[in-house]
C-alpha cells in the first residue's frame, strides 16, 4: 500500500545547525526600521535550537509585507495568495504530519481576507504555528486601515476616520478554541524568543500575535507597551501560576470582582497578593484566557505571554490515525474496489 | 427470472422487446430515486445494457404534491448497445397528479401509463393545476392507461404489519417497483437483500418493504389488468466482467486507482456542493488505500489544501461544481505559477450563480480554459460517459504529475448521477504513473530546471535534505526560481508555461472518426454528450446521410490531429449544452465555419434533437448553397 511520500531524515548524526543555516541567499527587502527584522532574527535564532532537521520545516505565508518572510528563511517555503496560508498549511500537514509547518501572516491577511481559514485551522487544531504580525495597518498597499485599526483612525482610505470597529485577534483565536494562544512584541527579543519557543514546542495550533511596528504607515502604534516610560504600566507579563502584577513599582494587580476584572493596588485598602487573579494558561475552558484578551490599554494593562496552552489531539494526527486503523484491519484491495458490490460476466 | 419459491408460476404471455424506457415519477418524498436505482441494479445484473437519467429538484423536500417537488428517474435498458437514457419513455409510472402533469408530455404516443389513482384526490389535482380529473375526463385515452390504487393495494399487502398507516404508505414505492419487476421480468433478490441491509436495525421496516415489493409483484401476476409481460434479453456486450457504475463513483475510484498506479498517496479536499459531493462521500470510504479526505471550510480552502498536499508530495485533488470553480480560480493560478500538480474536478451544473444545482450543463468549458487572471494555461480534459470518468480521472493525474501542472477534469450532472454497465478493467494491465522526487546531489538545486521533453520542473518535496527552496505567486526567474520583475524573463516564463501545456498534446492519442474519415458533415462533441451525438450520427448514417462524428476528451490542448480532421469535412456541427463554447474555440483556433447546435435546459440532448438539428441544417444549406456538395435530404 501507499506509504507517506516523503522520507524524513533521522536526527542522529545530523550536524548541529546554527542561525546561519536558516538565512537564505535573498536580500531582505523590508523598510529600514521595520519590526519584521527583529521577528525574522528571532525565528532564525530559535530554529536551530529545536532539534528538527532543516529540511522538515515549511514556512507558508499569504500576501502582505510579513508574507515575504519565507523567502528569507532557508527552509522549504511557500509564498502563496492573500489569506489562504492556513488552508495551504493544513494541506501540507495533512499530507505529511512529520513536517514542522509555520504560517506567517499579518492583520489584513489573517483577519480580513483570510479570516475564515484562520478560524478553521485553529478549531481543527492542525499542528501548525501561526505568527500574526499585527501592525494595525495595510503596509504593502501603502496605508489603508486594517481590521485591527482603532475606530476613528485616519488613513488614506479613511480620511474622516475609520467607522469599522476593530477586531481583537486573540479573542478571535480563543473563540475558535485555539489550543495555544500567546502575544509578544517585536521590541522585546527575549520575550519573543520565549514565547516562540513555547509555540514551537506546542503540539497543535499555536497562535501568536506579535505587536509589530510599521515605521512608515503606523509608527508608534504600540508605543504604549514599548516605551520605557509607559510600558510597565501598560503591560502585564503573564507567568504560569503567578498573580497578575504589573506597574513600574510592581504594586498593581488584577482582582476579579464577580466576573469583572479591576485594577487594585497592593498594600492599599487591605489588598494583598492573595487577592489577585493567578494566571493559569492550562484552564481547559477558554473563558479565562478570553477575559485576559479583552484587556486593552490604557484601561487595563495589555497581557503579554502565553494566554492559553492546552492539549488536544491534532487534526493531522487524527486524520493519520483513522487511516492507520483502517489499513491495519484490512489494507485496500484494488480488485474488490473496482468490482464494487455486484458484478456479472459477459462471455 | 426470480427463483423465490413463494411466487406463483407464471402463466401470462411474455413478449420480447429489444429496448424499453421507463420513467418513475413521484413526489420528492416518494422514494423515486431509490426505486429507479433498485430497478437499475437488477437490470444490470440481468445483463442488459442500460443508461439512466435521475432528475430531481434542488429542494430536499418541496411541498408534497407540488409540481416543484416532482422527482423522476428514467432508465433505458436494452438487448443492444445503447448510449443514452432514451429520448422518450415507453412507460411512465406516475405516483401523483403533479408527476403526471410534469412528465406526461415526454411519454411516447400510445405509451404505457401506470397511475397511482389513490393520489388523485381533489386536493392533489388542484395542487397540480388540473381543473378536471384526467382519470375521468378522457384526456389520457391515447395512452395504455393502467389505473391502479397503489396506496390501497400496498396497505392491503402489509396487513398485519405493526407499522402505522403512514409508515405503511411510505412503502408504496416498493409496491410499484415490485409491479415493474414483474412486468419486465426482473429478479427481486438483489432488492430484497438491499432492504435487509438497509433496515438491519429495524426488522419490521425491512419486513414491510419486502412485503410491499412482493405484493406488487404478485399483483402483476394475479390481477386481470395486465394481459402479458415483457422480456428484454441480455445485451451482447463485449466479453468481460461488468458492474453498474455512476460517473461520480467512477471518478472517485479512478482517483484511488491513479494513486495506486502512481504509488503516491491521495489527499482529496472538497467543500460539499451539488452534484460533486458524492465524490467526497465515496473517497472518504477508501481510507484502506491511504486516501485522506478533508472537508474544507470553503472552496478556496479546498484548493489551498490540495496545493499544500501536492507541495508535500501527495496527489492533491479538489472537486467542485461551477460556483466553486469560480472561487478557486485565484488559487489555481497559484498552482500554475508554482507549477505544482493539482487536479480539480468540476461536475458542471446549470449556471450562472446558483443556477440549477441538480441539473446538467456544459457551460464551464471556457471558465476552465480561460477563467483566471493573467496568461494562465492549464490542461482541461472531459469524461464522455459515466464509466469514462474512471479513465479520465487517471488521465488527469497522469498529466498533472508528468507536466507539473494543474489539470481540470470536467464531468457534469448527467454523467455524475447517471449509471451504465461498466466493463471492469484489469488493474494489473493499467500503465503505471511515473512519479519522481529528486534528491540532493553535489550541484545546487534548481527548482525551475526543466525537463527537455515536457518542460516540467522537478517535484522536490519537503523532508528532502539539501533541496530546501521557496515557491510563490510572484513571477519566477526561470531556472533558479527567485522572484524576478525582469520584463523579458516574464514574457519568457509566460511563453514557457504555455508551451509546456501545448506539449501535452504529444501524449494524447489521435482522435478517431466515427463514420467516414472524410466527407460532408462532421459532428464535434465533448464531455457527457458523447452518447447522444454518437447515437444521432449512427441514426443519420443509417438514413444515408453523409455524417460522421468525433468526440473530444482533451479540450486543452486539443489532440494534435484535430485540425486535419476538421479540414477533411465540408461542414462542422458542434452540439453542446451551452451557447456554443467549443464552437467559439474551434472557430478561433482553426478558422472553421463551425455551426452550433445548442441546448441549455438543464437536460441532456435527446438523440432526436441532434438528428433534427442536423437535418434542419442540411435543409437550410440546400437553399443557401454554401456547400458545393449536393446533399440528399431524408425522405
Amino acid at each position: 500500500m501507499v506509504e507517506s511520500a516523503s522520507g524524513v531524515a533521522p536526527l542522529t548524526g545530523a550536524p548541529q545547525l546554527t542561525r546561519k543555516d536558516f538565512i537564505s541567499d535573498q536580500d531582505v527587502r523590508w523598510c529600514p526600521g521595520c519590526g519584521d527584522y527583529a521577528i525574522l532574527a528571532t525565528v532564525q535564532r530559535i530554529l536551530p535550537e529545536l532539534g528538527t532537521p532543516r529540511e522538515n520545516y515549511v514556512f507558508v505565508s499569504g500576501i502582505g509585507c510579513s508574507s515575504r518572510f519565507p523567502y528569507y528563511v532557508n527552509t522549504y517555503g511557500l509564498h502563496t495568495i492573500h489569506g489562504r496560508a492556513p488552508a495551504i498549511a493544513t494541506g501540507i500537514k495533512a499530507a505529511n504530519p512529520k513536517l514542522e509547518v509555520w504560517v506567517v501572516t499579518g492583520d489584513g491577511d489573517a483577519l480580513s481576507i483570510g479570516g475564515n481559514h484562520l478560524i478553521h485551522a485553529l478549531r481543527r487544531n492542525v499542528d501548525i504555528k501561526i505568527l500574526l504580525f499585527n501592525n494595525r495597518i495595510y503596509g504593502l498597499t501603502k496605508g489603508q486601515y486594517s481590521p485591527t485599526s482603532e475606530l476613528g483612525k485616519k488613513t488614506k482610505s479613511s480620511p474622516h476616520g475609520s467607522v469599522d470597529y476593530p477586531m481583537n485577534p486573540l479573542s478571535l483565536a480563543l473563540g475558535a478554541e485555539a489550543t495555544f494562544v500567546a502575544r509578544t512584541v517585536d521590541t522585546n527579543p527575549n520575550h519573543m524568543k520565549q514565547v516562540l519557543m513555547r509555540a514551537a514546542h506546542h503540539k497543535g495550533s499555536a497562535f501568536v500575535e506579535i505587536f509589530q511596528n510599521c515605521i512608515i504607515f503606523n509608527d508608534d502604534a504600540f508605543k504604549f507597551v514599548t516605551d520605557r516610560q509607559t510600558r510597565d504600566d501598560n503591560a502585564v507579563i503573564l507567568e504560569q501560576g503567578k498573580p497578575l502584577i504589573f506597574g513600574k513599582d510592581k504594586n498593581k494587580g488584577i482582582h476579579l470582582k464577580g466576573i469583572k476584572p479591576e485594577i487594585v493596588t497592593i498594600g492599599e485598602n487591605g489588598v494583598t497578593e492573595a487577592d489577585l487573579l493567578v494566571h493559569n494558561e492550562s484552564e481547559q475552558e477558554p473563558h479565562y484566557a478570553f477575559l485576559l484578551s479583552r484587556f486593552e490599554a490604557p484601561q487595563f494593562p495589555v497581557p503579554l505571554g502565553v494566554f492559553r496552552a492546552v492539549s488536544k489531539p491534532t487534526y493531522d494526527q487524527m486524520l493519520g490515525q483513522q487511516i492507520k486503523t483502517v489499513m491495519e484491519k484490512a489494507p485496500g484491495d484494488m480488485k474488490k474496489l473496482l468490482h464494487g458490490p455486484e458484478t456479472w460476466e459477459v462471455i | 427470472m426470480s427463483t423465490d419459491p413463494s411466487l406463483p408460476v407464471h402463466h401470462k404471455e411474455i413478449e420480447e422487446k429489444e429496448d424499453v424506457v421507463i420513467r418513475f415519477a413521484g413526489d420528492s418524498g416518494d422514494g423515486m430515486q431509490l426505486t429507479g436505482t433498485q430497478f437499475t441494479h437488477s437490470t444490470a445484473i440481468l445483463g442488459n445494457d442500460l443508461s439512466t437519467l435521475p432528475d430531481f429538484p434542488a429542494e430536499i423536500r418541496a411541498p408534497a404534491g407540488s409540481l416543484a417537488g416532482v422527482s423522476s428517474y428514467q432508465i433505458n435498458f436494452s438487448s443492444r448497445d445503447i448510449r443514452t437514457p432514451g429520448d422518450a419513455p415507453d412507460v411512465l409510472v406516475a405516483m401523483n397528479p403533479a408527476a403526471l402533469k410534469t412528465n406526461l408530455k415526454d411519454l411516447k404516443q400510445g405509451g404505457m401509463l401506470i397511475l397511482n389513482t389513490d393520489a388523485f384526490g381533489p386536493e392533489n389535482l388542484k395542487y397540480a393545476g388540473y381543473t378536471s380529473n384526467p382519470l375521468e375526463d378522457g384526456s389520457l385515452n391515447k395512452y395504455q392507461l393502467y389505473n391502479i390504487p397503489i396506496t390501497l393495494l400496498n396497505n392491503k399487502a402489509l396487513e398485519g404489519s405493526p407499522l402505522s398507516k403512514k409508515e405503511m404508505e411510505r412503502c408504496k414505492n416498493f409496491f410499484a417497483l415490485g409491479l415493474m419487476f414483474w412486468l419486465y421480468q426482473r429478479p427481486m433478490e438483489a432488492t430484497i437483500q438491499w432492504i435487509g441491509q438497509k433496515f438491519k436495525a429495524k426488522a419490521e421496516l425491512a419486513e414491510a418493504n419486502k412485503m410491499a415489493l412482493k405484493g406488487g409483484y404478485h399483483y402483476g401476476e394475479t390481477a386481470e389488468l395486465f394481459k402479458k409481460h415483457y422480456r428484454v434479453p441480455k445485451a451482447r456486450l463485449a466479453p468481460g466482467i461488468y458492474r453498474n457504475i455512476t460517473g461520480n463513483e467512477a471518478t472517485a475510484i479512478g482517483f484511488v486507482a491513479a494513486s495506486q498506479l502512481a504509488k503516491t498517496p491521495l489527499v482529496y479536499a472538497s467543500y460539499p456542493i451539488t452534484p460533486a459531493s458524492d465524490i467526497l462521500h465515496e473517497l472518504s470510504k477508501h481510507k484502506s488505500f491511504g486516501v485522506k479526505t478533508c472537508q474544507a471550510e470553503d472552496e478556496i480552502a479546498a484548493i489551498g489544501m490540495a496545493i499544500g498536499a501536492s507541495f508535500s508530495g501527495a496527489i492533491g485533488l479538489t472537486g467542485t461544481s461551477g460556483p466553486g470553480m469560480a472561487l478557486k480560480s485565484e488559487a489555481i493560478s497559484l498552482a500554475i505559477m508554482m507549477e505544482l500538480p493539482v487536479v480539480i474536478i468540476d461536475v458542471q451544473r446549470g449556471g450562472p450563480s446558483t443556477g440549477l444545482p441538480t441539473k446538467t450543463e456544459q457551460a464551464d468549458l471556457l471558465q476552465s480554459i480561460f477563467g483566471r487572471h493573467g496568461e494562465s494555461p492549464l490542461a482541461v480534459i472531459a469524461a464522455a460517459t459515466p464509466g469514462d470518468c474512471f479513465t479520465m480521472a487517471i488521465e488527469a493525474v497522469r498529466i498533472a504529475v508528468r507536466y507539473m501542472t494543474p489539470v481540470i477534469l470536467l464531468s457534469d450532472g448527467y454523467l455524475a448521477n447517471g449509471a451504465e454497465p461498466w466493463r471492469i478493467p484489469d488493474f494489473e494491465k493499467l500503465d503505471p504513473i511515473l512519479v519522481e522526487h529528486p534528491t540532493a546531489n553535489s550541484a545546487p538545486f534548481i527548482p525551475y530546471a526543466r525537463d527537455e521533453k515536457t518542460l516540467a520542473r522537478p517535484w522536490a518535496i519537503p523532508g528532502t535534505p539539501g533541496l530546501e527552496h521557496r515557491l510563490g505567486g510572484l513571477e519566477k526567474q526561470d531556472g533558479i526560481g527567485n522572484v524576478s520583475y525582469d520584463p523579458v524573463n516574464h514574457e519568457h516564463m509566460i511563453k514557457t508555461r504555455a508551451e509546456k501545456i501545448a506539449r501535452i498534446s504529444r501524449d494524447i492519442p489521435p482522435l478517431k472518426v466515427f463514420g467516414a474519415e472524410t466527407g460532408d458533415i462532421l459532428l464535434v462533441g465533448w464531455g457527457g454528450t458523447f452518447g447522444a451525438i454518437t447515437s444521432a450520427t449512427e441514426a443519420l448514417r443509417q438514413q444515408g446521410l453523409p455524417v460522421s462524428s468525433i468526440h473530444l476528451r482533451h479540450l486543452n490542448p486539443f489532440p494534435s490531429n484535430l485540425g486535419d480532421i476538421l479540414e477533411r469535412f465540408e461542414t462542422i456541427v458542434i452540439p453542446e449544452l451551452n451557447l456554443g463554447q467549443l464552437a467559439l474555440l474551434l472557430r478561433s483556433r482553426f478558422l472553421v465555419n463551425a455551426h452550433s447546435l445548442t441546448k441549455v435546459q438543464g437536460q441532456p440532448f435527446k438523440v432526436q434533437e441532434i438528428i433534427d438539428g442536423v437535418k434542419q441544417l442540411i435543409k437550410k444549406r440546400g437553399v443557401e448553397t454554401w456547400s458545393s456538395q449536393p446533399v440528399a435530404l431524408p425522405h
